[in-house]
């Protein structure tokens, strides 16, 4: 038996991969980000081309339909010299279908300008909570603890009821009540480096605290960002449609899937399509973000994935 | 522990400072003359003058901030502008209804989730963990308001005429009421505090019912409430599935899992007594996060099945714009949320004997 190990062969070694790449190969590899990114993908090319893929105007109502009419489509056995409506008519005599396709455009607008909103509002907070310390970090994060004391939902409809209805204040409030998660992110990442040798050899040679914020210590937030606005943006388009159900949100009548499930939510039990169909949108477009996030966090961030899963297997 | 559990309360003294702070500041933040506001757009100068003098709007914030939170600790929490009702007795017939609303759908998260959780977790990767785990990811990402009217339809409508009917609105059937609990008890000058209280115990369909003997409106209001709580429940159930899988899988891979099985302890034993116990500490964290999820879902739920709770009434004064009971009914919800908060807390210690000597 030789005491000398093998050498190591081409196929043995595994080869070196940067960080970036390697977590963009188990990104690739997760299976819930599989389908996260295939339903985003699906939801994205809808809201680009809503222009081709609509058959019909979103706003303006059809002549010669019947209202609240059941989906007619050819392939299912409805008569071919019907004009074919994949998801019925509304109650305002619209092809609902139009009207859906349209609306994962404002569906997707929420959801980016509300998160980037509450990130780039709470994280220059909670960066200047974590660099600043003292009295400034105490007063910031204490009133964060105060917004984070109120379901967010209900903190939202209050500001609403204070701002009044409409999509852009039920916009602000849901950037608003978000606005606590972010700060208390980049105040922990900061907080986290503030102190190491790096930072001060940044501070020593002479770099300004904006450089030394922005260039040596945010992107150590980069990571726990990226995850929690992924799945930020899902309760986004989910508190979203919820105002614009309970009639604080988009006003009539913009193709908002929760003001369309609103609008129709009389006549579930005569015409269930109509509020069929857009729940469904939505919740394809809040599954899509949710499977993303779950799998940018395993990727990303291998410490917080399930710990017991590997010990296990 | 008690010394935890007074800590736990004095930390709660500022938050509910808070609360009243952006509750107070809220209203005054609304655009526009206050007076206007509060007694509608036809007011003249005079009536203007007097509703200020009456409310002490002259004064500076700080003395009004004072004032209204004596006010609040008196428990008056101001009169409706479109009913002249007082908001706390609004608020006493309202209550109980969410609040029942919410009990429901959290026995009903908790049992099926914790329940799913674990089977998922012993059967892992099996098709019943794929199953549950794929039902969890949707669970999650349905919203609140879609999950009711779908429930409503496939219960009320679909199944018709068959024991599986359960009825999609209303907290009663049509004919069955239940006596005000002052009346029964002979209770109807009672005035103040007592007054109120009778209100919210006369209201609690399933304390009422009881109180009376009337099983049928017991059984009649139980079946009302199996929609909605199921609607509000789903999300959290999803979000405790998913915790009590991979908490318990973290769990069972531990030494004492293997230590417990190797002296030859039953499976059914190790995992109650030796696994469970363990992994419940994430669990109870997230059902208490999930109750500010369950208090939002409420909101949405009761409008959707017509039910006379918080939520509808919160919705309805915002679009008339009676502020004061916006003001007191936000102000209830966000107390009850940080009392939530502070029961979780309390179990954890409870749980984990650790947390209390740090």
């Amino acid at each position: 038996m030789s005491a000398i190990a093998p050498p190591l062969t081409r196929e043995l070694a595994v080869p070196r991969r940067s960080p970036t790449m390697e977590a963009l190969r188990r990104l690739v590899r997760h299976r819930s980000a599989q389908v996260g990114f295939f339903l985003l993908g699906l939801m994205v090319f809808v809201a680009i081309f809503a222009d081709v893929i609509a058959p019909y105007d979103p706003i303006r109502p059809l002549k010669d339909v019947q209202r609240r009419a059941p989906p007619c489509i050819h392939l299912l056995g409805c008569p071919r010299d019907q004009p074919q409506h994949l998801f019925g008519i509304d109650g305002n005599n619209r092809d609902l279908f139009s009207r859906v396709i349209y609306g994962s455009r404002l569906s997707l607008q929420i959801g980016f300008s509300t998160i980037t909103f509450a990130i780039i509002v709470g994280g220059l907070l909670g960066a200047v909570a974590g660099y600043a310390g003292g009295w400034v970090d105490n007063v910031i994060m204490r009133v964060m603890d105060v917004i984070l004391a109120f379901p967010s939902l209900l903190l939202a409809i209050a500001i609403v009821s204070v701002l009044g209805p409409g999509l852009i204040n039920a916009l602000l409030a849901i950037g608003f009540v978000s606005i606590p998660v972010y700060a208390r992110i980049v105040r922990a990442a900061v907080l986290s480096v503030k102190e190491l040798d790096y930072v001060m050899a940044a501070r020593a040679v002479g770099a300004s605290p904006l450089r030394v914020l922005f260039v040596h210590i945010l992107p150590n937030a980069l990571t726990p960002l990226i995850v929690q606005g992924t799945l930020g943006i899902a309760t986004a388009i989910l508190d979203a449609a919820a105002l614009s159900f309970l009639g604080l949100g988009a006003e009539v009548p913009k193709p908002e899937w929760g003001l369309m499930l609103g609008e129709e939510r009389n006549s579930v039990f005569n015409a269930p399509h109509l509020v069929f169909f857009p729940g469904l949108a939505i919740m394809l477009t809040v599954l899509a973000f949710n499977l993303l996030g779950d799998g940018l966090r395993d990727a990303l961030d291998p410490r917080l994935s399930y710990r017991g899963y590997e010990k296990r297997v | 522990m008690s010394r935890y559990v007074l800590r736990r309360i004095a930390a709660m003294i500022p938050v509910l400072f808070g609360i009243l702070l952006v509750v107070f500041v809220m209203v005054r933040l609304i655009p526009g003359d206050p007076c206007l506001v509060m007694l509608g757009e036809r007011a003249t100068k005079a009536q203007c003058e007097a509703f200020k003098e009456r409310f002490g709007l002259h004064d500076p914030l700080p003395v009004q901030f004072v004032r209204y939170t004596i006010q609040i600790l008196q428990g008056d929490l101001g009169t409706s502008i479109s009913t002249g009702r007082p908001v706390a007795v609004i608020l006493a017939e309202r209550l109980p209804m969410t609040i029942e609303l919410t009990i429901g759908a959290i026995l009903f998260a908790t049992t099926v989730g914790i329940t799913l959780g674990i089977l998922s977790a012993i059967h892992q990767n099996s098709p019943v963990d794929v199953m549950t785990m794929v039902l969890a990811n949707i669970g999650v990402s349905m919203p609140v308001f879609w999950l009711g009217l779908m429930l409503a339809y496939v219960f009320a409508l679909v199944f018709k005429d068959t024991p599986l009917f359960l009825p999609p609105s209303g907290r009663l059937s049509p004919g069955i009421t239940l006596p005000p609990l002052a009346r029964v008890w002979g209770l109807e000058g009672v005035e103040g505090f007592p007054r109120v209280a009778l209100i919210f115990l006369s209201n609690s369909v399933f304390f009422n019912s009881l109180i009376t003997g009337n099983i049928a409106a017991f059984w009649d209001a139980v079946r009302h409430l199996i929609l909605p709580s199921v609607a509000v429940g789903t999300i959290p159930l999803s979000i405790i599935a998913r915790m009590t899988r991979s908490s318990l899988l973290e769990v069972l891979g531990e030494d004492y899992i293997r230590t417990a099985r190797a002296k030859g302890l039953r499976e059914r034993i190790v995992l109650a007594r030796h696994a469970m116990r363990n992994a419940m500490i994430p669990i109870v964290t997230v059902v208490g996060l999930q109750t500010g999820s369950l208090l939002s879902g409420a909101v949405l739920t009761e409008t959707v099945f017509a039910l006379p709770g918080v939520g509808t009434q919160l919705v309805s004064a915002i679009l008339a714009r009676d502020y004061p009971v916006v003001q007191g009914f936000t102000l209830a919800v966000a107390i009850m949320f940080a009392l939530v908060n502070l029961i979780v807390d309390l179990s954890y210690a409870y749980l984990d004997p650790r947390i209390r000597l740090e």
